[in-house]
């Protein structure tokens, strides 16, 4: 009986609205949240990401109010986050109907700002967002949507984060997100032979054999993926099916 | 008949009660003795660290409720830590004691598995349930923890493995207790507490 290999959408969301960055040419809508979230919700999704993207102080009463549009659609476990600076932002989240907060750049500010979440609503509820770099045959840690490095080594970061009481990591790889080449395996591998709580990959997922190798070669529990989910490219039963016949575990709808 | 949600401050209430209430049932979150006394069926739901929880009920005086309530035979449904506070004790906080409805210690899950476990695994039915009735052997739950009572506890009717088996479900008389999130685990954890509410 294997933990089985989740798969999880995920909500870039600005202003209420589902969006996705189109190369610098601006955001392009993608729908309601609480519309996709039903959706995939129905569809087998395994759990559900919503990202605040705008992570400003004005978007965060809005974004609230998204979580808790979202969690109503919900009969699966909701992870989100974007911009949490503090342990009241965090609280905030969960209490709107989250199960799960992520941080990221406040955490590398004030890496304090773990411990205090694991404590107060335990390991199972603080996800570190991770996302990454290759430099020099290693990897570094980014915050601030990727564009600020940190000068820190993902591994070393990840690693002190589960420390601090972190209870999973969502690695993405900034080399990969966007580009559909498919997720960065040896980064997931590194990341989670190194840390003792689950990995979720994200960024670079085009293709079914992509989600594949990031399973059996990048040893990820879980892989995230946005666009081609939204845009009906793949549907996740069909995903399911795929990875089930090639021996991945996964739970599939009936 | 309603349903008194146990509110010890914490933990993630409304997506219990939005299940519940899916189901047809009546709910009414209970923060007061007085209000679990009264409940015609109990739900303890529970997620954090097992100190802060049996603080929490202690600090309401909901602990002797929940004792007399159990004496009287109220149906008490405890999810995920509120399945852990049943038993005596937790190594997430030695200092501290249980509503010890079981005897046995919750342990922390071993370091030769990723921890928390967390994610959908499936269980293993040991003996005859009534809250996993009519739900597939092969069905999967949603799981999200650290600790657990091991599987050889009593009243273990369901075990799960990582890294050591534990108790996934747990009945006995009018106790019942799941280590998973059943409103998280879509519509086979509906079917859990569907039994549940079939069981009243």
């Amino acid at each position: 009986m294997p933990l089985a290999r989740r798969i999880i959408p995920c909500l870039d969301v600005d202003a209420g609205r589902v969006v996705k960055g189109v190369e610098f040419a601006g955001l392009r809508d993608m729908g309601d949240p609480a519309e996709l979230a039903a959706r995939y919700n129905r569809e087998g999704a395994d759990e559900l990401v919503v990202l605040d993207i705008s992570a400003s102080n004005q978007g965060r009463a809005t974004f609230l109010d998204t979580i808790r549009r979202v969690a109503e659609q919900l009969n699966i476990p909701l992870t989100a986050g974007g911009g949490i600076r503090t342990m009241e932002e965090g609280r905030a989240v969960l209490l709107a109907g989250a199960d799960k907060v992520t941080v990221n750049t406040a955490a590398v500010q004030r890496p304090e700002l773990i411990s205090e979440l694991s404590q107060q609503f335990g390991a199972q509820a603080v996800v570190l967002s991770l996302d990454v770099k290759r430099a020099n045959g290693s990897w570094e840690a980014y915050v601030r949507g990727g564009r600020q490095a940190t000068g820190r080594d993902a591994a070393e970061w990840a690693a002190e984060a589960v420390e601090r009481g972190a209870g999973e990591i969502l690695l993405t790889s900034i080399d990969r997100d966007g580009t559909r080449s498919g997720f960065d395996c040896e980064a997931t591998a590194k990341i989670a032979r190194t840390v003792p709580v689950p990995v979720i990959a994200s960024g670079g997922a085009s293709t079914f054999e992509d989600f594949r190798a990031v399973f059996t070669d990048g040893c990820a529990d879980a892989a995230l993926a946005a666009s081609i989910f939204h845009l009906e490219t793949h549907s996740i039963a069909a995903l399911k099916k795929f990875l089930a016949e090639r021996g991945v575990p996964v739970r599939q709808s009936r | 008949m309603k349903i008194a949600i146990v509110d010890y401050g914490a933990g993630n209430l409304p997506s219990v009660e939005r299940a519940l209430r899916g189901l047809g049932a009546e709910t009414e979150r209970a923060s007061e003795a007085a209000q679990v006394s009264e409940a015609a069926a109990i739900v303890l739901p529970g997620v954090g660290h097992f100190g802060a929880f049996v603080a929490g009920l202690r600090e309401r005086n909901l602990t002797e409720a929940l004792k007399a309530a159990r004496q009287a035979g109220v149906p008490i449904l405890g999810i995920c830590l509120g399945l852990q506070a049943m038993f005596a004790s937790s190594e997430e906080a030695p200092s501290d004691s249980g509503l010890a409805f079981f005897p046995e210690k919750v342990t922390a899950l071993p370091t030769n598995v990723k921890s928390p476990h967390i994610g959908w695994n499936q269980v293993r039915r040991v003996r005859e349930s009534r809250l996993l009735c009519g739900v597939p052997d092969d069905g999967y739950f949603y799981f999200a923890h650290s600790f657990a009572a091991l599987g050889a506890a009593r009243a273990t009717v369901a075990a799960c493995d990582h890294g050591v088996s534990f108790a996934a479900v747990i009945e006995e008389a009018n106790l019942f207790g799941v280590q998973f999130h059943p409103e998280k685990s879509g519509e086979t954890g509906a079917l859990v507490l569907r039994n549940f509410l079939e069981s009243l």
